[in-house]
This record gives structure tokens, C-alpha cells and sequence, in this order.
């Protein structure tokens, strides 16, 4: 009965020569059906967006190359910098570069060793806490940078009594801070591979926990776990507030007092600090859309 | 499709298909008790008091509707799920309190659970590195059961790369592998359309029993419970209601609920007293437990149903084409719908007048 129902009244539209459909796809578009913006309004929404990022880059780089008060270009203001003409004026520049690239990879390292295995415990065996550890991991949103410090301070007088105030103790902050990005990059990575499923047949087929989440987990994660540790250090390397209000230095606070000496190699900095954050955005997007080929 | 069929039959041959197990020991096919399992979820419960027992080779199907306890006992018996009270043994050992991967079984999940980052012959060989089995060994079973599944040409494809069909087959392949002493499969097949299924279906039982491994198989389709499995355990409530061959559930089930799940029955009004339905005008005997005397409903086969020359009047409805046989849907006068099993040589045409009667098999019923 249902089949003769079926066969009775096929699709209208595949019975159509083309131009037909093709008519009838415009009469539901003027009737209202469709809301997509045409192809002219998407060129000029994007483009007015690309202009209002790409000018000041532009201008950016222009005043990297500009010739001082008698104008003109050169080169000059990058082979300064990299052909170690500034000499010791440079030096605050590299110490906060070193800084940030060693506080990037502790504070990686930690989160990823707290927060992925407390992840993985909570999907797989603690169901219900699951609300609660996205609480905690997104509460350093709503927080200001400010007022996380007044509550650090106290906190970082006992860490420098253990650990040292060497700057890398930074990290423990960074952590704090990075976790909301961390964690939702890597949450959507969990609910997208259904580790629990994962985890059963693994274990069904003779695993222990230790090479199930070894073996068969964490490489599914792989795309989580980088696009967390990417965020992470595009956060960490352009963090100002915390490192300055703590007296510590990095990139940022580096470049600050280096922009009072000359403007030309801070800003030469900042111009490469936001190539490399682009290129980590870059690299994030590739993951996403690898991500999404290999689902479907 | 066949024809991969055709040659996984003949490549599957039990000596070559890893006669030992990953600890090198000969398996052997095991058998399973589970007495009066129960388990709690906070104040549902979902297993009553299950019990079955299987034989060394046989595959016993878990048949029941969704909520029924089906899975439950599955993951029970995987490991998966611990048990609140109750014994499961297998081959007289207690594994209650084993971890899964100490268990010994292959499973095969609904959602075929390939690891997505590895090849498929990659997945077929995870379960003998896990018994620590040679590299080169590994991968000689591991392509002998790929093959023998039909998909020997498929190996080096990552695991969501093939169709859904391949994807469950190389599932079945890395359970079969490590040639455990249970199988368990959980509605293995319900994703799939009806053409694959059915040749997977067929696949399966020809690999089990030339493996003879014991296997656990959990479906909510009739119709499959009853093709593949050596004995069908149909569940409700978190309990076996009955547990016996193909055969005897369908033709002699001993409830009411089990006549009503495993058959395509009518349900004809009539009347009850002393063990004998009186329903559109013929007497017929009841079918299992005693009953309350009074008005029920009697569930009748369609085979049990026959078109005659002088009988209950009736008009045509529908007629399908089966194959084998034929389905004929009729409309008593009072209102009444019956399907009509009978020959396929003798078509009927809807609106035309026939008679049906009953064939006079003791049938199952319910309280109206």
C-alpha cells in the first residue's frame, strides 16, 4: 500500500526538464523562501571587513619600512633588528620573545596534563560532574584580568617561595586563563568521536585502560588537543595585564618598553606577532576542516 | 556483493581461521550461565532476576522490544555493565568481578566503533597486539579474517572510508580475530538496509558455526532473531519470558506476549471458558498458561487462517507477493481484519468475496 502510494506520486521537480526547476527555484526564492544575502552583498560585507583588519596591518607595516622624519622606505629598521644592530637595546625584546615561547609550552604542558585526563575520567565514568568541570573551566571568562590578579597575588608570593619568580611561574596563571578556550576545543573534539563507544571496544577486544586511552582515545583527540594547545599559546602571547600587574616579563610588556625606546622595532614585533598568530589560526582552521573531511 | 559472499564462504575455513586464540592456547567454544542477574540504575531496574544458560557453540538470540532489559544482559555478560546481584559464569568460572578485557570476548556494537585513525586491517589487528601476538603473525590472521569476511581488498582503507555494511563487516572480522570463547553482538545489523543485512546476517551464522563459538546476539527484529539463531530468548521486563528453538517459540509459545512479539498474529475477539475460545463462531483450544474465563482476544497465525469455499465471508483487501508464499489481508462483515497466509499460485483480487475459517491450532490470548 505504501509503496503504491509512493510510486503514485513521485518528486514533482524530477519529473521538470532542468529550466523548469530551475523557474521554480526563483519563484520560491521571490516568494520569500530564501533569506541568503545575494553574491554582491556578501562581496561588499566581506570586503568592507577585510578592510577594516587589513588597514591598520597595512599601516603597520608601512611605518616598519618608513624612512624616519625624511620619509621615504627602507629596510632598514629590520636589518636593525635582525642583524643585531640594536645591539643591547634588543635585549628586553629577546628576553620577553624567550619568556613567552618557554611560558607557551609550560602552559601547554600543564593544561593538558590537567585538563585532558580529567576530561576523559568525566566522559567516560563520572557523567554527572560533567556540568560542574564546565563550570570551573569556563568561570575564567567572566573574570577580568584585573581582578584575577588581586586573587593571584597572594597566591603567586607563596608560588614564588617554592617554585623561584622566575617568569615561567607565569604558567600557572596562563593555565587559569587558557582553560574555557582549551576546554571547549577539546570538548567538541570528545563529543564528536563518541569515546565512550571507543573505550568498550577496546576494552572488549583485550585493552587495558592505560592502552585504550593511549591506543585508541587520545589519537582520536589529536585534533583537540592541538587546537587547544593553538589557542593556548596565541593567548599566551599576547598576554599583557597579568605578566605586568605581577612585575614579570614577556613578549608583550617587552615590547611596551621597547616602543618607548623605538617604536620601530616594537612595532616590527607586533607586525610578527600577528603574522604568527594568523599563521596559528591558519593551522587551527586546517585542523577544523581535517577534522570535519575525516567525519564525513 | 555476492560474490564477495561467495568467496568468504569458501575462505572460511575454521582450521585456517585462527584455530588457537591470542594466548596460543586451542579454543574451545564455551558455555555461559547466568543465574538470577539483576541490576539496579538508582531505582529503575532494568535486569529482574535474568537467567540463561547457553551451550558450547550455540548462538542464542536476545529478543525483546526496547526497555526490555536486552542489552543490559549483554553488557553484563561483556563486562561492560557491572551486575548488582547475581551469578555469571563461563565455562563454570565466575567472571562477575572480571574487567572486560579479561573476559576473553569479541563484541560487536551497533555503531560498528572502528577506530577511525587506523586502517581496517589495522583494526582487526588491535586485539592480537593486545595478547602480545607476533608482528607477522598479526597480520597473516588479520588478513586471513579480513578476507574471510570478504573484504581482504579493503585493508589498507581507513575504517570509515568503506560502506556501512564493510565498516560492520570488518567489525565482525576484529571480534572474530582473537577467536574468543564468546561472541557478542549488539543489534549489529539494525543500521543496515534490508539487502545487506540479510547477507550479513547469513555471513555471520556460516562464520559462527563454523567457528563454533559461543555467541550472545541481541536484536529487537523478529524476523532475524528467528533466522539466524540455534535458540531465541524473548525478554520483557528485564526477564526471559521464554527460551526455546525458532520453531517452538513461534508455533507454541507458552504466553501471550511472547505469541504477540514473535508472530504476526490476528487478533480475533471471542470468549473464554474452560481452556476453549469461542471466536467468530469456532471453537478453539488455549495456547499455554490457564487463563481467566471471559472475553479475550485470540492471536492467530496467518497460516492458521485458511481461504475456503464455505466459511466466514469476507472481502479482499490487499495481496502481497512473498516469494514462497502469499499474504492476504480480508475484511470480515463485522468489520474484523485477518491476514491469510496461503499459496502463492492462487491470487486474490482486492474487492473480490471470499471465506475464510480457522484451522482449529490451540492459539495464545489475551485478556480483553
Amino acid at each position: 500500500m505504501v509503496t503504491a502510494t509512493l510510486d503514485a506520486s513521485p518528486p514533482a521537480q524530477a519529473s521538470e526538464p532542468p529550466s523548469l526547476r530551475r523557474h521554480s527555484m526563483r519563484r520560491d526564492s521571490d516568494a520569500g523562501v530564501s533569506i541568503a544575502p545575494s553574491p554582491a552583498t556578501w562581496v561588499v560585507v566581506l570586503a568592507g571587513a577585510g578592510l577594516f583588519f587589513a588597514v591598520p596591518v597595512f599601516a603597520l607595516g608601512a611605518f616598519t619600512v618608513r624612512g624616519g622624519q625624511s620619509g621615504g622606505v627602507t629596510l632598514g629598521h629590520w636589518r636593525d633588528l635582525f642583524g643585531g644592530g640594536l645591539g643591547a637595546g634588543a635585549k628586553p625584546l629577546t628576553d620577553g620573545l624567550q619568556n613567552s615561547l618557554l611560558l607557551s609550552f609550560v602552559t601547554v604542558i600543564v593544561m593538558l596534563a590537567l585538563l585532558v585526563p580529567a576530561m576523559i575520567l568525566v566522559r567516560l565514568h563520572l557523567p554527572r560532574p560533567e556540568k560542574v568541570l564546565e563550570f570551573m573551566c569556563l568561570i575564567p571568562l567572566t573574570i577580568p584580568a584585573v581582578a584575577l590578579v588581586v586573587g593571584l597575588a597572594p597566591v603567586f608570593s607563596v608560588v614564588a617561595k617554592v617554585f623561584g619568580s622566575g617568569s615561567w611561574t607565569l604558567a600557572f596563571a596562563y593555565v587559569i586563563v587558557t582553560r574555557p578556550y582549551s576546554y571547549r576545543a577539546t570538548q567538541a573534539n570528545l563529543v564528536a568521536v563518541y569515546v565512550a563507544t571507543l573505550a568498550e571496544a577496546a576494552r572488549s577486544l583485550g585493552a587495558s585502560w592505560v592502552a585504550t586511552i593511549w591506543d585508541v582515545i587520545l589519537p582520536n583527540l589529536r585534533r583537540g588537543i592541538l587546537a587547544a594547545s593553538f589557542i593556548s599559546v596565541a593567548v599566551v602571547l599576547g598576554e599583557y595585564t597579568i605578566a605586568s600587574l605581577l612585575s614579570r616579563t614577556n613578549l608583550q610588556t617587552a615590547l611596551v618598553l621597547v616602543s618607548k625606546r623605538d617604536p620601530y622595532v616594537s612595532n616590527i614585533v607586533v607586525l610578527l606577532s600577528l603574522l604568527l598568530a594568523l599563521a596559528l589560526l591558519f593551522g587551527l582552521g586546517r585542523v577544523g576542516t581535517q577534522s570535519r573531511r575525516s567525519r564525513s | 556483493m555476492t560474490a564477495l559472499i561467495a568467496s568468504a564462504a569458501m575462505a572460511a575455513d575454521p582450521a585456517s581461521l585462527g584455530a588457537t586464540n591470542g594466548h596460543g592456547r586451542l579454543a574451545e567454544p564455551a558455555t555461559v550461565e547466568m543465574v538470577d542477574v539483576v541490576k539496579d540504575y538508582g531505582n529503575s531496574r532494568a535486569l529482574s532476576g535474568f537467567s540463561l544458560s547457553m551451550r558450547p557453540g550455540e548462538l542464542v538470540a536476545l529478543l525483546g522490544p526496547s526497555g526490555c532489559g536486552k542489552t543490559t544482559a549483554l553488557r553484563t555478560l561483556a563486562g561492560l555493565t557491572p551486575i548488582t546481584t547475581g551469578t555469571i559464569k563461563v565455562d563454570g568460572g565466575a567472571v562477575a568481578h572480571l574487567p572486560t578485557n579479561k573476559r576473553d570476548m569479541g563484541m560487536v556494537f551497533q555503531s560498528y566503533s572502528l577506530f577511525p585513525h587506523m586502517t581496517a586491517i589495522q583494526n582487526v589487528e588491535y586485539g592480537l597486539r593486545m595478547r602480545k601476538v607476533a608482528k607477522d603473525e598479526r597480520h597473516d590472521r588479520s588478513a586471513e579474517m579480513l578476507k574471510a569476511v570478504g573484504l581482504d581488498a579493503l585493508g589498507h582503507r581507513y575504517a570509515h572510508e568503506p560502506s556501512c555494511g564493510q565498516q560492520q563487516r570488518v567489525a565482525l572480522a576484529r571480534a572474530l580475530v582473537t577467536k574468543p570463547s564468546i561472541l557478542i553482538l549488539d543489534e549489529l545489523l539494525s543500521a543496515l538496509d534490508a539487502k545487506v543485512r540479510v547477507e550479513l546476517r547469513e555471513l555471520i551464522r556460516r562464520i559462527q558455526t563454523e567457528l563454533r563459538i559461543t555467541t550472545l546476539f541481541v536484536t529487537h527484529d523478529q524476523e532475524e532473531a528467528l533466522a539466524i539463531a540455534d535458540r531465541v530468548a524473548v525478554m520483557r521486563d528485564g526477564l526471559s519470558q521464554q527460551i526455546g528453538t525458532p520453531e517452538e517459540l513461534y508455533s507454541r509459545p507458552t504466553s501471550a506476549f511472547v505469541a504477540d512479539f514473535v508472530g504476526l498474529s490476528n487478533r480475533v475477539p471471542g470468549v473464554l471458558s474452560a481452556r476453549t475460545i469461542t471466536a467468530c463462531g469456532t471453537t478453539l483450544a488455549l495456547l499455554g498458561e490457564p487463563s481467566k474465563d471471559g472475553p479475550v482476544v485470540a492471536l492467530v497465525l496467518p497460516e492458521d487462517v485458511m481461504l475456503v469455499d464455505d466459511g466466514i465471508p469476507a472481502v479482499v483487501l490487499t495481496s502481497s507477493f512473498l516469494g514462497s508464499l502469499r499474504r492476504t489481508t480480508v475484511r470480515l462483515d463485522d468489520g474484523l481484519l485477518l491476514t491469510v497466509q496461503h499459496d502463492v499460485s492462487d491470487p486474490k483480487t482486492p474487492g473480490s468475496r471470499v471465506s475464510v475459517t480457522f484451522s482449529g491450532q490451540p492459539v495464545s490470548a489475551l485478556q480483553a
